[in-house]
């Protein structure tokens, strides 16, 4: 089966990304910035899709807009956000931002213009059925040990936080 | 055209994968519809059971023995007020229902009722049906949030709270399950749904029964997972009455509210699918090893048929036993007609094609509607836990378990 007008979801879900980034950056209420965030998320998840890796956007799901958003959320709720948003929301931090954005355009610019020689053209269609697989494969077999590294420092983190938030263990 | 429609019912897949968009929109339709009458069914069914648990009637004044009660709560909910607290964030607060209906309906695409009846057939299915229904939680956080209000607010930090924490155990769980699909001849396994049922067909037992105790002690561990996951009693407490009114719908009212009970319900129905699906062998009718043979599949095929007739008959003693004053003859009219509505289904029902087309759902639906019935009996038996019993049965209980059989369940699967 042929995907279904793939240049109109490409188009579609990138604008949903963009906007929804630049909601987060604008809002004044932090709540309404995490919400557009989760919509900025979701909108990737069906980019992955897109690329023909669906366990990704799964994951990307449930992790980030069914996980850790709701973690944001939540400390966000229990801020006084009155007191927040009477507060300024930028600094005046401009030629650093502006640099680091001329520097981050410069990159996209160059690799619009040079990308057809920079990349391989033509990459074979990788089979939409076996991408959990070969993801199980690679992480448990090529990746095997930079696998069982992250697993061990985000197990430090977790030890960590258990420290700092408990002072009788 | 119609070339189109009926080149689809000879390519035994679901629509999605045939790609067949007419018929994709028929399914859709069809399962939608079906989950909201399905829904007003256990709502009503609810009421009579609990009120028959506890010696009471129940709903009997609209309609004979309250059959209509459902649709009067719903015209009086669409005509009550609307109100929106004043000090409310009017947006996120119109959203947060939205979000709630949308992830429990959502995740039907993927629920295999049938090996072809299904609206399509994801190869991550189970992973997005668990993915997109912890969506639901950010509904209950911003309803909470947006009511600005203090009952809302505490109810929504609880349910939220509860629902992350039972996550992780059920997740752990539905992997357990997912391992034992690649001990088929091929060594694959999947995370179709379809896939799940047909490993199970394959390898000739439910995962209920996989590995003895094993299989069961996860499906334990995800029977209780789901109702907590799904807010019901005794895990209820984000809505705790006498703590918190009504938790994090507190300040919703009319249409919106409706909007709160038909996805909770609708979630209650998927997750319950999900359990069906992964350990108690999915649209597969009982003993499909034992009762083997022509005559046993004939009988199995009837079944459907002949519940519906009984369904018909119990309708007809009603009839018998109404009062037989005037007042009631429209009653009695109205379940005299029920009765034979249901009788000509059970009728309909035996012609040989339809009986081979529904069977898969129809026992799907039954191992469904078993799980529905023990929500009602688990609220109407169990009390509520506090807090931090609840929070202690999630993490120092629940996970370890679920671990432990994770480990336990790889370990046969490499030995056997």
């Amino acid at each position: 089966m042929q995907p279904v007008a793939t240049t109109f979801f490409f188009y579609f879900l990138s604008g949903i990304t963009v906007l929804s980034g630049i909601l987060v950056i604008t809002r004044n209420n932090a709540v309404h910035s995490a919400l557009a965030l989760i919509l900025g998320l979701l909108a990737q998840a069906g980019l992955y899709l897109m690329l023909y890796a669906p366990f990704v956007a799964g994951v990307q799901i449930i992790l980030y807009a069914g996980g850790i958003m709701v973690l944001f959320l939540f400390v966000i709720m229990l801020v006084n956000l009155e007191r927040a948003q009477k507060e300024e929301q930028f600094n005046k931090q401009w030629l650093v931002g502006l640099l680091a954005a001329v520097a981050l355009g410069g990159l996209l610019f160059a690799v619009y213009v040079k990308g057809g020689t920079l990349f391989t053209e033509h990459i074979a269609q990788p089979v939409e059925n076996s991408n959990t697989q070969q993801i199980g494969v690679m992480l448990y077999g090529n990746y095997m040990f930079a696998f069982e590294i992250a697993s061990l420092l985000l197990l430090v983190a977790i030890i960590g936080a258990v420290v700092m938030a408990k002072k009788r263990i | 055209m119609l070339d189109y429609i009926t080149s689809y019912l000879s390519s035994n897949t679901t629509p999605g994968q045939a790609g067949n968009v007419f018929w994709a929109l028929v399914y859709i339709m069809v399962v939608f519809g079906g989950v909201s009458v399905a829904v007003m069914a256990m709502n009503w069914l609810e009421r009579k059971a609990l009120a028959h648990f506890q010696i009471r009637l129940g709903p009997m004044r609209v309609g004979p023995h309250g059959l209509l009660q459902p649709i009067a709560d719903a015209i009086k909910l669409l005509t009550k007020e609307d109100i929106v607290p004043s000090e409310a964030d009017k947006f996120v607060f119109w959203l947060a229902p939205l979000i709630i209906l949308c992830a429990s309906f959502t995740v039907y695409i993927v629920v295999p009722f049938g090996p072809t009846h299904a609206i399509t057939d994801l190869n991550i299915g189970i992973l997005f049906m668990l993915g997109v229904s912890s969506l639901s939680v950010l509904g209950v956080v911003m309803a909470g949030w947006a009511s600005n209000s203090h009952y809302p607010l505490i109810g929504a930090l609880r349910s939220s709270a509860q629902m992350i924490s039972y996550e992780v155990a059920m997740g752990l769980a539905v992997v357990s399950a997912i391992l034992m699909t690649s001990l088929n001849a091929t060594g694959t396994g999947t995370l179709s749904m379809i896939g799940i049922v047909q490993a199970q067909q394959s390898q000739q037992m439910w995962f209920l029964f996989k590995f003895f105790p094993l299989g069961f002690i996860a499906f334990g561990i995800f029977a209780i997972a789901m109702v907590a996951e799904t807010n019901r009693a005794p895990f209820d407490l984000p809505e705790a009455e006498s703590e918190l009114t009504a938790g994090f719908h507190t300040e919703y009212s009319g249409l919106r509210w409706s909007l709160f009970m038909l996805g909770e319900y609708a979630a209650m129905i998927a997750v319950s699918s999900i359990a069906v699906t992964l350990w108690v062998g999915g649209w597969m009718r009982p003993f499909p090893n034992w009762l083997t043979g022509e005559t046993w599949d004939l009988v199995f095929s009837l079944i459907p048929g002949f519940l519906f007739l009984g369904l018909a008959f119990i309708a007809f003693i009603g009839v018998a036993r109404m009062p037989k004053h005037p007042y009631f003859r429209v009653q009695t009219i109205g379940l005299a007609g029920f009765g034979a509505v249901l009788g000509l289904i059970g009728l309909v029902l035996f012609a040989p094609p339809v009986r081979d087309r529904i069977q898969d759902i129809f026992w799907f639906c039954a191992k469904v509607a078993v799980f529905m019935y023990l929500y009602i009996w688990y609220r109407a038996t169990f009390p509520r836990y506090r807090f931090d019993q609840l929070m202690r049965v999630g993490w120092k209980v629940l996970l370890p378990v679920s671990i432990g059989v994770l480990i336990l369940t790889a370990i046969m699967g490499v030995l056997f």
